[in-house]
């Protein structure tokens, strides 16, 4: 919502593009191999993540323009690794705030500094705060650039068929209506998903009891970019408020709503200024604000109980809502879209076998029951549902005021990537290891030479090895070599020994890893991790 | 184990200290003397032994 008499995208601080639905009409029936619904930051990103594979798609978005408002804020170091392979991060190094701080505060007075894991041999900060609008026009520039994308703006998704090895969507444009048949589909069409309706699926999960207004406003605040939650603040007693800082002078203030506080009172323009006014008193800022735009979230953990629904696969919001604090929404969505991506990616081309599709649900969907687990956690602390819990809460917060020990309680669960270690397409785990990154988590990050190990990773698999000669004996593999040298930040990093070898997937998880390796072993976890036949 | 006498030491400063705190405010304290106690013991497992033997009797 914004200020009376300012229109849904009228913002202070950024222009709203205009598309026109698609001119030419004569092959929008043209068959395709991949359909996406959805334009948001995750549609746009599976489209990019297939092109980079060499795999044409049409993307299919209702509006006419991006979504309205600031939405999420904050983006994961994951998924600027994920924008760095689509080759899309620069502008968003350019234009984001990283950080790595936060201090809680209860009662006026500060009960914690946390710092979130960072160091020299990380490439990226383990937090950026970007508006949405931002992470959708640079995600935008990059799928205009691309001509394996054809993008379909105000083009809205209303049949979705199942169709002999396919699908077959209807599709309706303000200059008329077709049919365009799919082999597969990507419904990243959001929280309110057309296509999941259509295919009769629900949600499924609870609703906590917590609703937050997020309001943005524009104002020359100075203070660092550092995460602040205010508990119990003077001006919203028994309440919580985050304030994060983002780029063009914009502050994002999201307030927790009493019990029983009327939701269409609290997002009256006059209600939410006096609410704004009350919170910049807090935090001692007593200078000129422009309002800029607001809303309102609850803390849900719903999900999809399958993400596929035979040709349908879907990533995103359409798959699961988890609540705001974890900033889970958008990178978690941005990881479905890369995963689905190579996999889907391979099938097509022959690479991979189809049953490779089977194991993006126990990946992705693991991923965000794990934030549930953790935005549960957290959402018993910032929103207490009874009680007991908001007795002990308010003892922590209390006692943190002379004892730091206890403020520790307040620490928000981080934001580390998920290990896919019941995934069908893993190997177990070399037992001789010890320390180290296990298969199914991401590959750490450390330095070589003028560089990062992200940056040796290959577009596809990639096998790090540590002196032992692999490349001979596997050539016929699609596999980027890359060899490291023993005793390095690398080799300490993967608890790496000269005869140690890591195989690396394309979304930079670790599909197997062996203390003493031999040819044949990686010949055999690379065909599994494709789910093909092995010999 | 304490001895008898330290015992009522902390039984006695107890009654004075929740006697002196408003009646609203006593759950709270006592919840914050559990983290701090529980801070110095560093033993989660005997803190929850201690947690459910206090709750058994209550309506004894
Ligand atoms: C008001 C609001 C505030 C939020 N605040 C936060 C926050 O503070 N922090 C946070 O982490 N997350 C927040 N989120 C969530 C975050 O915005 C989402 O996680 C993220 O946008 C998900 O991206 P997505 O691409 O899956 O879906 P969306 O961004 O919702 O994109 C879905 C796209 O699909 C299109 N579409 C829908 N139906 C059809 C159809 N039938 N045919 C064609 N196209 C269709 C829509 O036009 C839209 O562009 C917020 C969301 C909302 C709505």
């Amino acid at each position: 919502m914004r200020p009376a008499g300012r229109a849904e995208t009228d913002s202070l601080y950024f222009t709203y593009p205009h598309f026109d639905p698609p001119a030419e009409r004569s092959q929008l029936s043209d068959p395709a191999a991949v359909a996406i619904v959805g334009a948001g930051p995750v549609g746009l990103t599976a489209a990019l993540a297939l092109a980079k594979e060499g795999i044409r798609s049409v993307l299919l978005d209702a509006k006419a323009t991006f979504n309205d408002g600031s939405r999420a804020i904050c983006i994961a170091r994951q998924s600027y690794h994920i924008l760095d392979r689509l080759g899309a991060v620069g502008p968003f190094l350019e234009k984001s705030l990283g950080w790595t701080t936060g201090r809680s505060f209860y009662r006026g007075r500060q009960i914690l500094e946390f710092q979130m894991p960072d160091s020299p041999r990380e490439k990226y900060r383990p937090m950026y705060n970007l508006e949405q609008q931002y992470i959708e026009q640079f995600l935008w520039d990059a799928v205009a650039r691309e001509p394996l994308i054809d993008a379909r703006w105000q083009s809205r998704v209303t049949g979705v068929e199942d169709a002999d090895a396919g699908v077959l969507l209807a599709v309706e444009d303000p200059l008329g209506g077709y049919r365009l048949k799919a082999d597969w589909l990507l419904a990243a069409d959001g929280a309110r998903s057309t296509v999941r309706g259509l295919r009769d699926l629900r949600l499924k999960g609870e609703n906590f009891e917590g609703r937050y207004v997020i309001a943005d406003v524009q104002m020359d605040h100075d203070y660092p970019t550092i995460r602040r939650a205010l508990f119990d603040p003077d001006c919203r007693r028994g309440g919580t408020i985050l304030v994060h800082r983002q780029p063009d002078n914009i502050w994002r203030i999201d307030y927790q709503l009493r019990d029983g506080e009327d939701e269409a009172e609290a997002i009256r323009e006059d209600t939410v200024r006096a609410s704004v006014a009350a919170v910049l008193q807090e935090i001692g800022y007593s200078g000129a604000w422009d309002l800029e735009w607001w809303s309102i979230y609850s803390a849900n953990t719903l999900a999809l109980d399958d993400y596929r629904d035979g040709r349908v696969f879907f990533i995103g919001d359409s798959a699961h809502i988890v609540p705001i604090f974890g900033v889970r929404g958008l990178n978690n969505g941005l990881a479905d879209a890369q995963n689905i991506a190579w996999k889907l990616a391979r099938v097509l081309q022959g690479k991979a076998g189809e049953a490779l599709l089977d194991s993006y649900t126990p990946e992705r969907r693991g991923a965000t029951l794990d934030v549930f687990v953790n935005a549960s956690k957290s959402a018993r602390f910032m929103t207490p549902p009874t009680a007991g819990w908001q007795l002990m809460r308010d003892a922590a917060l209390n006692l943190a005021l002379s004892h730091p020990f206890a403020g520790a309680l307040a620490n928000p669960r981080q934001m580390t990537p998920y290990t896919y270690e019941d995934s069908p397409i893993v190997q177990p785990d070399d037992p001789a290891f010890e320390g180290g990154p296990c298969p199914g988590a991401t590959l750490p990050e450390a330095r070589v030479e003028e560089c990062f190990l992200s940056d040796l990773l290959g577009p596809g698999f990639t096998l790090m090895s540590f002196g032992a000669d692999l490349a001979d004996s596997l050539s016929d593999l699609d596999i980027t070599f890359v060899n490291l040298q023993p005793a390095s930040e690398a080799a300490e990093v993967l608890a790496a020994e000269a005869t140690s070898a890591y195989l690396v997937r394309p979304d930079m998880h670790i599909a197997a890893r062996w203390h003493e390796v031999d040819p044949d072993s990686i010949r055999q976890a690379f065909i599994q991790s494709l789910a093909g036949e092995t010999a | 184990m304490m001895t008898p006498a330290d015992l009522e030491t902390v039984y006695e400063a107890m009654a004075e200290q929740l006697d002196a705190i408003a009646p609203t405010k006593r759950e709270l304290f006592l919840a914050k003397l559990v983290l701090l106690l529980s801070n110095d013991l560093a033993d989660a497992e005997r803190v929850r032994q201690c947690i459910a033997e206090a709750a058994g009797n209550l309506d004894a």
